[in-house]
């Protein structure tokens, strides 16, 4: 047993217990704090900049910049003024977006539901790698195919639904000029967001309890009734959180979409036809030969464009994000 | 008895019911090859026409024996089912189709005008139309490389600064923070170019430059990296992180000792992924760096070239030399970023 009675001369002094952070670990957060701040720079200088370079754009067509269909940059020598508005282009952003959406939804929850719990075991790993590897070729190789190899095809199917389908007013075209419409676009879009909302979907589906699963099954559920059942309405609003996210990338699409695109400056509905609208395209299009004036419109134009896409953004995460914390 | 039984079980073969029997597999056989056989026939009693009119066809007819076959097995119930995996096995696919039609046309037409030349030349010399052995991608090679190089510098360090505010710092405005990176994620990569040329390229008086474009590139790339490096440092193990705090280290020794080496092949997996995301990238690049003919290495001068751009100028051309070269130009970008792809899939697979 130690002699506790002889005590050291000199006690040692006794150790600082504080929940006070270190210098150095103030440092640290700070820099650390200051680099997760970056995106809130940067979104915000951008707004910032696209709003200060095209604050004469509004000022001077008001409103009529989103609603107006014409572009036209007007002549100062012989008395055209110039009048800038980007509603044909803001439609057609809508209508090839929704055409890429209308195919890839439908083909891409099959395949997230494919990958899932149909495709055999040894193959789900690699399928799912060769999916998302879609995601990451470059858009102007899809434009190239899309111009090269799809286009024929697709000229082929809209000929097709226009024979059979052509009383529908969408389908209808006012000259059979089938070349560079929406509907190609739309199908280049939907194989470019077809990887992404399967990605998401496949995430959800892969979340889905396995006891109710398991109790479909038992209850005497084929696959597809199980599915129909218990998977679907599990993952519905994941699915639309995915869809969104596709819509948000379709809608900002350029190169590929500039390719396979007849930019036209008024609405039209006729999907076939060969005229359409896009945004994103637009400023390329419009780029190379700009004025002063018509640059701050590409200006206004792109701020329109990144507003549009963060609202689309930010209502997809919102759903995904209520999706994987209830689980319905 | 009791052994007897036993012996019995294990000698026993399993018979899995779930197995498809020989006849079913002849019969769904049967099924697929009937309509492979029918469908040109109709093709060519139809107004149906070409490979895309035969796919239909073929599809169709399938679908159609599938339905047959399942209810004369097991009934009304089973039709469903049938149809729904055929839908769903189609689906499947039709995402493929397109997937092996791209690399197919990539790899067969660009392999026309590949030659050695396309690695060691650049087009300052060389027309369009001039014969494959001259001039080549060099310049918009280089390009890629050194635009993508300066991105990884500024986006690199600040995506995992990102990375670490949302796991180590947890700080009040993480749910903003986050929610922000999921934005900056979704921007257009169009509105990044805009707003590069709009600050740098007006600021200094219409001044193109390589510099200009990698940091639009660099804007592009920060989401990416910032997610994917939140996503490995989440998975690190608190007990390492308290570990280090035990041993009486400050939170940035942990950090920079402990969590980041531990964390450390799935940040490089981060910026795989990050480069691979913008090495494609053409829309920002049209408005920043122009394009050029001449291989150039200093970024801050003059315009530069990069290889999506290289593709798209010349298809822009339209002369059919210079798609030719298009292609090459296609051919060579999508191998850097395919094979970047599986590199990242490679090192991400092989920690799980």
């Amino acid at each position: 047993m130690p002699d506790l009675s002889a005590l050291p001369e000199t006690l040692p002094e006794r150790r600082e217990l504080t929940t006070v952070p270190r210098f150095s670990d103030k440092v640290f957060r700070g820099v650390v704090t200051a680099g997760g701040f970056v995106a809130l720079i940067v979104l915000g200088l951008i707004a910032v900049f696209l709003a200060t370079r095209s604050f004469d754009v509004f000022r001077m067509f008001k409103l009529g910049f989103v609603t107006g269909f014409n572009w036209d940059s007007g002549d100062p020598d012989n008395g055209i003024t110039p009048i800038l508005g980007i509603g044909s282009m803001l439609i057609g952003t809508l209508v090839v977006s929704f055409v890429g959406l209308f195919f890839a939804l439908p083909i891409a929850v099959g395949t997230a539901l494919y990958l899932t719990y149909y495709a055999p075991y040894w193959l789900k790993k690699p399928m799912t790698i060769l999916v998302d590897l879609m995601a990451a070729i470059p858009s102007v190789i899809y434009g190239l195919w899309g111009f090269f190899i799809l286009m024929p095809h697709a000229i082929y199917w809209a000929k097709l639904i226009n024979k059979y389908l052509g009383w529908f007013p969408t389908f209808s075209v006012p000259l059979p000029i089938f070349e560079r419409s929406p509907f190609i676009a739309g199908l280049v879009l939907s194989v470019m967001i077809i990887p992404i909302i399967t990605a998401v979907s496949r995430e959800v589906f892969s979340q889905v309890p396995l006891d109710r699963i398991q109790a479909a099954y038992a209850l005497g559920a084929t696959k597809w009734s199980m599915i129909k059942t218990v998977v679907l309405p599990f993952g519905s609003s994941g699915i639309a959180g995915g869809a969104m996210l596709g819509l948000g990338r379709a809608m900002g699409e350029t190169v590929a979409v500039y390719l396979v695109l007849n930019l036209y400056f008024l609405p039209n509905f006729h999907v076939l036809f060969s005229a359409g609208g896009s945004v994103a395209s637009m400023i390329v299009t419009k780029f190379g030969e700009a004025g002063s004036l018509e640059l701050k419109g590409l200006m206004a134009a792109g701020l329109v464009l990144f507003i549009v896409t963060l609202v689309v953004n930010y209502l997809s995460n919102l759903i995904v994000r209520r999706a994987s914390r209830t689980g319905r | 008895m009791t052994t007897q039984l036993q012996n019995d079980f294990s000698t026993m073969k399993p018979n899995r019911p779930w197995r498809p029997t020989p006849r079913k597999m002849a019969e769904d056989f049967l099924v697929i090859a009937i309509a492979a056989v029918l469908s040109p026939v109709i093709v060519q009693f139809t107004g149906l026409a070409g490979i895309s009119g035969n796919v239909l066809t073929f599809f169709v007819l399938s679908l159609v024996g599938s339905i047959g076959i399942s209810y004369s097995r097991q009934g009304r119930k089973a039709v469903g089912n049938a149809v729904a995996t055929s839908l769903i096995y189609s689906s499947f696919a039709l995402v493929m189709l397109p997937l092996a039609s791209i690399l197919y046309t990539v790899i067969s037409r660009g392999y026309q005008s590949l030659r050695i030349n396309t690695f060691t030349q650049d087009m300052s010399l060389t027309q369009p139309e001039a014969a494959f052995d001259q001039g080549g991608a060099l310049h918009a090679i280089l390009g890629t490389l050194i635009l993508v190089a300066i991105a990884s510098a500024i986006s690199v360090p600040l995506g995992i600064l990102t990375g670490l505010y949302l796991t180590e710092i947890k700080g009040r405005a993480e749910n903003l923070i986050r929610f922000l990176v999921q934005a900056m994620s979704g921007v257009p990569s169009i509105v990044a170019g805009l707003f590069i040329y709009s600050v740098i390229i007006i600021g200094s008086g219409g001044h193109y430059s390589g510099f200009a474009g990698a940091l639009a590139l660099s804007i592009l790339m920060l989401p990416t990296v910032a997610r994917t490096a939140e996503e490995v440092l989440k998975l690190i193990p608190n007990d390492l992180r308290e570990a280090g705090v035990a041993l009486g280290a400050t939170q940035w020794r942990t950090v920079v000792m402990v969590v980041v080496p531990a964390a450390r092949s799935g940040i490089i997996t981060a910026i795989i992924l990050g480069v691979a995301r913008v090495a494609g990238e053409t829309a920002p690049l049209l408005l920043t760096i122009l394009g050029n003919n001449t291989t150039h290495f200093n970024p801050f001068d003059a315009p530069m070239s990069a290889l999506p751009l290289y593709t798209f100028n010349l298809f822009r051309t339209g002369l059919n030399t210079a798609i030719s070269r298009a292609w090459t130009g296609a051919l060579v970008l999508m191998f850097i970023v395919l094979v970047l792809f599986i590199f990242a899939r490679l090192g991400s697979g092989k920690k799980k």
